[in-house]
């Protein structure tokens, strides 16, 4: 086994070119339609410096299984799987990026060959090695997609629950789209930690941005309020649109003794009669508004 | 035996929990509360919770029957400085403590005692 592994070592370093060339070949044809994302020079930079950590490393320990010697290997294969994951190459022709090299190296393994026992026991060992290469660039190519979903999962979950701050005391939390448990979560933490923040007495949820309005989104709401009032600020609801209301009051939601506005602007002036202020026309002003 | 603090101010009484408040703890607290309350009759009562972060469902309750306690004993109840997190899980546990009053700090606390105290006694000058 061992020998064979060497075997094939000096075969791969005797053709290296050939190989090279060949695999490069069978690259461009199985990714067709990906050929213009990725440039020949980047393809035949990866394919060759592969080619060199995969001998090294048949040299040392033939099993794939050591490694450190196919640490390097394997770290060659991630950074190859995650570039091509993010530059939007399909799973197969990432994994195609291995498995292509079995073509041209088995040829030139038969060409060397003395016996056909041997050349069955090379290509064995070749084919096993190859595969489980083949099938770890695959699973790293599905873990960074995976990454990149998450990643984008939780700046959606950022972006759509800012707690900002009207006035001294004074915090709005305009919600835009559809409320399900988990952002319920991130809402409320969201606000409790704003109003520790702000020290803020009062808090606006506007759910002008809210498409619907169930009884579990109710539910929701009405959990925010009462966590918001545990910490002693006041909330207020604003921005229910009139076909929302008829569907609050047809479900038989209950919203308790919350307070709501028809409009964000309603609802400010409010919140701030409650903390002791009001906003007046400036005898300055140009009297249009 | 452990037990926590209760001062007097004028007519108010402050409680700080700043250890972690077991069964009990929670229970001597209650009756120690309630006997201050009518030794002083005093007509407030101020409890900073903002060194808890763990609220479990009889803590809750009896923070819930502190409150109703003092209501009975004619004296106001404020919880300050819940932690968020402490709000959520109470939240989850379906514990709003209605009838309880609360605020963020101590000090914002004490102005809601004062003004409740105090429009009483406007109350009562109006009715004179």
């Amino acid at each position: 086994m061992n020998k064979n592994a060497t075997d094939v070592a000096n075969v791969i370093a005797r053709h290296k070119a050939d190989i090279l060339k060949e695999w490069i070949q069978r690259q461009k044809e199985s990714a067709s339609s990906l050929s213009g994302i990725m440039s020949s020079e980047d393809a035949l930079e990866q394919s060759s410096q592969f080619l060199d950590l995969f001998s090294a490393a048949l040299n040392e320990d033939p099993s794939a299984e050591n490694d450190t010697v196919w640490g390097e290997v394997r770290t060659m294969l991630e950074s190859v799987s995650r570039s091509r994951a993010l530059q939007g190459f399909s799973p197969s022709e990432t994994a195609t990026f291995v498995f292509s090299l079995k073509q041209p190296l088995f040829q030139r393994l038969r060409q060397e060959s003395k016996s056909a026992d041997t050349l069955a026991d090379a290509v064995w060992a070749m084919t096993t090695l190859l595969d489980s290469l083949g099938l770890y660039t695959a699973e790293v190519f599905l873990r960074s997609r995976e990454q990149v979903i998450l990643q984008q999962q939780q700046e959606l979950l950022d972006l759509s629950t800012p707690v900002v701050e009207l006035y001294r005391g004074v915090l709005a939390l305009p919600l835009i789209g559809t409320l399900d448990s988990e952002r319920t979560h991130s809402v409320m933490e969201n606000l409790l930690e704003g109003i520790v923040h702000h020290e803020a007495a009062i808090a606006i949820i506007d759910i002008t941005g809210v498409p619907t309005v169930d009884t579990l989104v109710a539910q929701h709401l009405i959990k925010t309020i009462a966590a918001a009032r545990l910490m002693g600020a006041e909330c207020i609801i604003s921005g229910i649109r009139p076909q929302i209301a008829q569907t609050i009051v047809h479900l038989g939601v209950d919203l308790g003794d919350v307070t709501t506005k028809a409009s964000l602007a309603e609802a400010l002036k409010l919140a701030l009669a409650k903390v002791g202020r009001g906003i007046a026309p400036l005898k300055t002003g140009t009297g249009l508004s | 035996m452990e037990r926590i603090p209760v001062l007097k101010l004028d007519q108010f009484l402050l409680v700080t929990i700043q250890v972690e408040l077991h069964d009990q703890l929670a229970l001597t607290l209650q009756d120690d509360l309630t006997t201050m309350v009518s030794r002083h009759s005093s007509r407030g009562v101020l409890i900073d919770i903002s060194a808890l972060d763990i609220v479990d469902s009889f803590i809750g309750r009896t923070l819930a029957h502190i409150a109703a306690l003092s209501r009975i004993l004619d004296a106001a109840t404020v919880l300050v400085g819940m932690r968020p997190a402490v709000a959520i899980t109470m939240v989850e546990l379906g514990l709003t403590l209605p009838g309880v009053s609360t605020a963020l700090n101590v000090e914002r606390g004490m102005t809601l005692l004062r003004e409740a105290v105090g429009n009483e006694h406007d109350d009562e000058d109006d009715a004179e």
